[in-house]
């Protein structure tokens, strides 16, 4: 049953929208983390002469190991609070999106918690980044003629 | 629904809460504040287990009655199958009956307790509820340590369990009359909005309850919702004003917005909540100004939002309830 009376009543006792002050302490952190990011490539590069393609890779791998080991350690959230989303949309978030998961689930044992609810909401991400990946790809191969 | 009863007094109360309710105004009215959310334990369910063992445990040593003796026991919490009350009530009464009322099981507990009260098919009833702050993030939001930013219109789950003894013998605390709410649906469904979604309820219920019984608002000393939270709050007085007239002047607050220092501890955003919320102002600090004769008669409305994170994802609105119970210092 809608009640427009209580809706107008309600609507004037909304809290205070932030998304903008969020959406640019985001930007900001989420740069920064992208800047971090670049900086560890260029090192890894020079210091390991490594190639660009495997500096990248291990540059992920530093950032996933990092964001799990403060999520474990407990301060990942109060992070979050501080960076808003900048710090859940990169890969930062998705390592910590299942380190979170398995925690809540370590009491539950490895099968019946950790293994079967640590995809809880990174599942969805894997799912729809492989079924973009495939229809991005198969436009381009349609269009280009060519992977 | 509106009851009278007679016979039905609040024997004695006992309450018991985390850290984040410790740091509250009202610390020194709660019988026992732990300062960790694990209370010993190894997961937060056991350890919401333990704060309803913890609380029957004192309030049977406060009544001075042995657990033998209570005739009936009646919990209720927000875990699934409502475990933390059937694994804490174990070992205590002669009969339990589980209830579910999401945060309004508080007064849900009481208004059973009082009908076999006043039926005389019980001499005494221990009601009990409880909530944890991190078992309900798991398992209606995301995990714990997760901490996705939430508007400031969320309001946060309450640590603790509340326990009270109803019976026949006469005590300074009766309780007076009930009313039993009925569900509500204004086509509300913001998770994050509970307040907004509750105020509904809490409006229909108090509007049921002066009309029953003949009442101005100005009848009680002090009416009390569970868990709206700041902005539930001013959507109720406005409601009340605009659409029925009925001024709430100062004799109306929200137990959300008194369990929390707003301005201090900004974690809670607009006020507290679950079962435990209410119960324990109500059955700490109110009980007190109530038998120091402060304040004498008290409409307690506590709400709660029956939300199903299943349904919710199938496009449901969120349905609302309101119980209401009156306590009357003699």
């Amino acid at each position: 049953m809608k009640n427009t009376k209580y809706d107008l009543i309600a609507n004037s006792h909304k809290s205070e929208e932030t998304r903008k002050k969020n959406a640019f302490i985001a930007f900001i952190t989420g740069g920064l983390i992208g800047l971090i990011g670049e900086g560890m490539i260029e090192l890894f590069c020079l210091n390991f002469s490594m190639s660009r393609t495997d500096a990248g890779t291990l540059m992920i791998v530093v950032y996933i190991f990092l964001a799990s080991l403060s999520t474990a350690l407990g301060f990942f959230d109060k992070l979050v609070s501080v960076c808003r989303c900048g710090l859940l949309i990169p890969i930062t978030g998705f390592a910590h999106s299942m380190t979170s998961a398995s925690l809540d689930f370590k009491r539950e044992g490895p099968i019946y918690g950790i293994g079967s609810n640590m995809f809880k909401l990174a599942g969805s991400v894997i799912i729809y980044g492989v079924v973009s990946a495939w229809l991005f790809g198969l436009i381009r191969y349609l269009i280009g003629g060519s992977i | 629904m509106t009851t009278y009863y007679k016979n039905v007094y609040i024997d004695d109360t006992a309450t018991v809460c985390g850290p984040y309710e410790k740091k509250g105004p009202l610390r020194r009215y709660f019988d026992k504040c732990y300062d960790d959310l694990y209370i010993g334990e190894d997961s937060y369910e056991k350890a919401e287990i333990k704060l309803v063992r913890t609380s029957l445990k004192i309030l049977l040593k406060k009544a001075n009655i042995d657990k033998y003796n209570i005739d009936l026991v009646i919990g209720g919490d927000l875990l699934n199958q409502i475990t933390a009350s059937t694994y804490g009530t174990y070992g205590v009464g002669n009969g339990f009956i589980g209830i579910y009322g999401a945060c309004s099981s508080s007064v849900l507990g009481m208004i059973i307790a009082s009908n076999f009260i006043e039926a005389g098919f019980v001499n005494n009833c221990c009601c009990v509820v409880s909530s944890h702050n991190l078992s309900s993030e798991k398992q209606f939001r995301n995990p714990v340590e997760y901490g996705a930013p939430r508007p400031d219109s969320a309001t946060f789950t309450s640590t603790g369990a509340a326990s009270c003894l109803l019976s026949r013998k006469k005590t300074s605390i009766k309780v007076e009359s009930s009313t039993i709410g009925k569900i509500i649906d204004y086509g509300q469904n913001d998770a994050n909005d509970m307040g907004r979604v509750m105020a509904p309820a809490a409006i229909d219920t108090l509007k049921r309850h002066l009309d029953d019984t003949g009442r101005k608002a100005d009848y009680y000393d002090l009416i009390l919702t569970g868990d709206l939270g700041k902005y539930g709050k001013e959507i109720l007085i406005d409601y009340m004003r605009d659409c029925y007239n009925i001024n709430l002047k100062g004799n109306y607050n929200d137990c959300g917005t008194m369990l929390y220092d707003l301005y201090e501890q900004k974690d809670v955003h607009a006020g507290g909540s679950g079962p435990s919320c209410g119960a324990l102002v109500v059955y700490s600090y109110i009980i007190h100004l109530m038998r120091r004769k402060k304040i004498k008669r008290v409409l307690f409305l506590a709400t709660g939002a029956l939300f199903s994170p299943t349904l919710l994802y199938q496009k449901e609105n969120i349905n609302a309830i309101c119980h209401a119970i009156s306590l009357e210092a003699v």
